[in-house]
């Protein structure tokens, strides 16, 4: 663990990463949704997708039954066509148990959001516990969320060792850091942020866009924005750090182009669910849907696909 | 100890660079829509497509891969003569007696039939240019339409252009274009000349008439009346013959400086007013405090647009000394994402050169940067067998005496020089022949605003490049040359002042 840093101006910070213009960045990702992908370069983007998506449900009603239903589709997302697994069902703490029921040692990993999520406003102590309940209950990965008001008010070494204490108490599990970044607001903050957390943590952890549950969530923009910082971060230091754009993302062809925006930023290196994930509900159906018209030549009735799990 | 292979040690200590591989890639996704193009095209005189009086015609080829696409027809002195003959008929016995509001009808109605077409113009204008569909699709056609749009709300409220004076068009217009934008170009000239009330006698460049010829046919669709405007194709001749007419009272001409020159001087003791839009060698300049990935993006914007045929291209790239080898670096990287070939496949960002003449003209010039002692860096892109194409390719270490530093390549070729300060970085700009573009990156607002006051540049763009609006006048200083197209002073220049 670092030694406890003292509050360092962002000014500085800019003098050392660099800043972000939004007109510039908006009309780089607005090239993204410009490519056109057919036939089998489609079909792959689709299943990788599949193989990316984070199946999540974060609701106060979850129930045990839900989370079970959950895994199912994560474990075998449609009846024809071959479809993979995702990558993780992704739940609250108290699901890990019920979900570990299901697809313990399955290739599906059991994601949990801990650490006060979605606000972060407890204790650090409790928040610790929480992440240390989670992976005892059998959770591979945790999704925490970051001290806004600490990066907010200037004390980033607050905020970094808040991230680097998650990281002991993760163990073995993989983390990610969830930046919130509707909250943080500015894509200069965002780039900011991202360089602070991605200082603490492991190689092949993960930088996050949003917990999903304000109003506005993952974009093309502050995706870039994130990985361009990972690009910048790695090339400097060699550690690879993994992203996952969160909220938002319902449709296959929404997901393609943050695929493409992988592709021509990072590379083939980070085209895999090691280093990209979804954080998505509706998502796998759509592309699912989309898999199947793929294979069939034809869209299929509706009811084919459980539109049921829309709160997944 | 044994010898290690290399092999292991490159394992053990991995190189920190991206890949960009094949893991997945694009499958051709080709623009198959019918572009409604005829084997054979004949002049557009008097509002009907007629024959040159020779019966002669020419090829035109497309780029991409060398085949013939259709065979123009070749406007000789007796033609260029009937058209002016019947611009000068409408002007005097219909246009100049048709009030600014109906006018401002034709034109709208232009500009709608242009959106109806775009797909097929679009098309059309990258098989027999070369430009990727992308471009013709989301730039070149709705630029067109959006000149003819704004250029129709001018036509009934022209006395707003210079209150207290009076204002009357010229007559008949003799207009040249360059193939660079060849459609857009057609509209630049064509919407202001129609909305001040003048005739309009048009060249389009030999290797690029199709999209003005398919004008010729929105005309007679928007029901223009006949004479109006008159499209006559072939070479410099041709040019010459419409620039050098005894009724073309006004002459407008977009193109090589070179020739600029020639018909300045052909043109020197007449009466006849002038526009010369011509080279350019633009710097965009980029301070240490500039958003640097944006910066690229600018940087490939300014030069890889339209494989770099744009006389406001940013074909020198001045860096501060600072960041010189972070730009490179970061420039390389996202040049390894480009993808040259089949301009009309959708994910084409680079297409064909428009000729072998200018392919010649790059490849001799880069040979020249090479053999004066710059560093050349080339993406390492495959490159399609037949037609003209040209790896984007990047200069460094370019000092101010090289050619590449102060010809205008016209290709997708981008010289990289450094500056100190911004006193030095402003003296290096304003050190060339030409002043029609300029950029400007940095985060610092203030030193935006000194650095557009000291560049003597026609357009300066600030953390942003080839950004265009019809609103926006658009021309050049020094041998970039004179008078501006768009805005209020492009429609100024079609009108006499009294």
């Amino acid at each position: 663990m670092p030694a406890p840093q003292t509050p360092i101006s962002l000014r500085r910070l800019f003098d050392e990463i660099g800043t972000v213009d939004q007109v510039g960045i908006e009309e780089r990702v607005a090239k993204h949704t410009t490519r056109s992908l057919k036939k089998k370069s489609k079909v792959f983007g689709l299943r990788l997708a599949v193989t990316m998506v984070d199946l999540t449900t974060l609701e106060g009603k979850d129930t045990p039954g839900k989370v079970a239903s959950l895994c199912q589709k994560a474990l075998c997302p449609h009846d024809e066509g071959d479809i993979p697994p995702t990558a993780a069902v992704c739940v609250y703490p108290s699901m890990v148990r019920h979900a570990r029921k299901h697809v313990g040692g399955t290739q599906v990993k059991i994601a949990s959001v801990a650490t006060a999520f979605p606000s972060g406003q407890a204790p650090l102590k409790t928040r610790l516990a929480e992440v240390r309940a989670a992976v005892a209950d059998g959770a591979d990965e945790i999704d925490m969320v970051i001290n806004r008001g600490a990066f907010l008010s200037g004390e980033f070494g607050l905020m970094q060792d808040e991230i680097a204490a998650v990281v002991e108490a993760c163990g073995k599990a993989t983390l990610k850091v969830i930046l919130e970044v509707s909250e943080l607001e500015t894509y200069d903050n965002i780039r900011a942020a991202s360089f602070l957390a991605m200082r603490v943590i492991r190689p092949g952890d993960f930088i996050k866009t949003s917990t999903g549950k304000t109003n506005s969530n993952a974009t093309l923009g502050n995706n870039q924005v994130m990985l361009e910082a990972i690009r910048d971060h790695y090339l400097a230091t060699g550690v690879p750090i993994a992203m996952k754009p969160a909220g938002g993302i319902r449709t296959a062809k929404q997901a393609l182009h943050f695929l493409i925006a992988v592709k021509e930023t990072l590379g083939d290196e980070w085209l895999n669910n090691r280093r990209y994930r979804f954080g998505a509900s509706a998502l796998l159906n759509d592309l699912v849907r989309q898999l199947e018209k793929e294979r069939t030549g034809a869209y299929q009735a509706p009811w084919n696909f459980s539109e049921a799990t829309e709160g997944y | 100890m044994p010898k290690t292979p290399s092999k292991t040690t490159a394992k053990t200590h991995p190189a920190r660079e991206l890949v960009f591989g094949d893991l997945w890639e694009y499958d051709p996704a080709p623009e198959t829509a019918d572009p409604k193009m005829k084997k054979k095209y004949d002049l557009f005189i008097n509002g009907e497509f007629v024959p040159a009086k020779s019966g002669k015609y020419f090829p035109t080829i497309n780029p991409a891969d060398e085949t013939k696409i259709a065979d123009i027809a070749l406007a000789g002195a007796n033609d260029v003569d009937a058209a002016c003959k019947a611009a000068q008929k409408a002007f005097t016995h219909v246009w100049s007696k048709t009030s600014g509001q109906e006018r401002g009808k034709y034109l709208y109605r232009i500009a709608r039939l242009l959106q109806d077409h775009a797909r097929e113009f679009a098309i059309a204008e990258t098989l027999d240019g070369g430009k990727p569909i992308k471009e013709s699709r989301d730039f070149d056609v709705p630029m067109a339409a959006a000149h003819f749009f704004y250029h129709a709300g001018w036509a009934d409220k022209l006395e707003f252009l210079a209150p207290g004076r009076k204002l009357s068009p010229h007559g008949v217009v003799g207009q040249v274009i360059p193939w660079n934008f060849p459609l857009l170009m057609l509209a630049w000239k064509i919407a202001p000349a129609l909305a001040t009330g003048n005739c309009v006698v048009l060249k389009p460049a030999e290797t690029t008439s199709i999209t003005a010829l398919k004008f010729g046919e929105i005309c007679q669709e928007a029901g223009l009346p006949k004479g109006v405007v008159n499209i006559v194709s072939g070479a410099g001749e041709t040019g010459a013959a419409v620039i050098n007419h005894p009724l073309t009272t006004k002459v407008a001409f977009t193109g090589s400086t070179e020739v600029g020159k020639l018909i300045m001087r052909s043109l020197a003791g007449t009466e006849k007013k002038m526009t010369m839009e011509l080279g350019g060698k633009a710097a965009n300049i980029v301070f240490d405090d500039a958003p640097l990935d944006q910066a690229v993006e600018g940087i490939v914007n300014g030069i890889f647009f339209n494989q770099g045929h744009v006389c406001c291209a940013g074909s020198r790239l001045l860096v501060q000394e600072s960041v010189a080898d972070e730009v490179l670096a970061k420039l390389k990287r996202r040049m390894a994402v480009l993808r040259v070939g089949d301009p009309m496949d959708k994910n084409t960002d680079i297409g064909a050169i428009n000729s072998r003449e200018q392919l010649e003209r790059i490849t001799a010039l880069v040979k020249s940067g090479v053999d004066e002692g710059a560093e050349l860096h080339q993406s390492a892109c495959k490159l399609p067998t037949k037609g003209f194409f040209f790896r984007p390719s990047v200069f460094a270490n370019v000092s101010m005496s090289h050619r590449i530093a102060r010809e205008e390549i016209f290709g997708p070729v981008l010289s990289i020089l450094t500056f100190r300060t911004p006193e030095e970085a402003v003296e290096k700009a304003n050190n060339t022949a030409y002043g029609l573009s300029a950029g400007v990156w940095t985060d610092k607002g203030s030193r935006i605003l000194k650095m557009s006051t000291l560049l003597k540049a026609g357009v300066v763009w600030a953390n942003t490049y080839n950004k265009f609006d019809p609103a926006s006048p658009f021309g050049g200083y020094k041998e970039s040359g004179f008078g501006r197209e768009g805005g209020k002073q492009g429609l100024l220049d079609y009108l006499k002042i009294s």
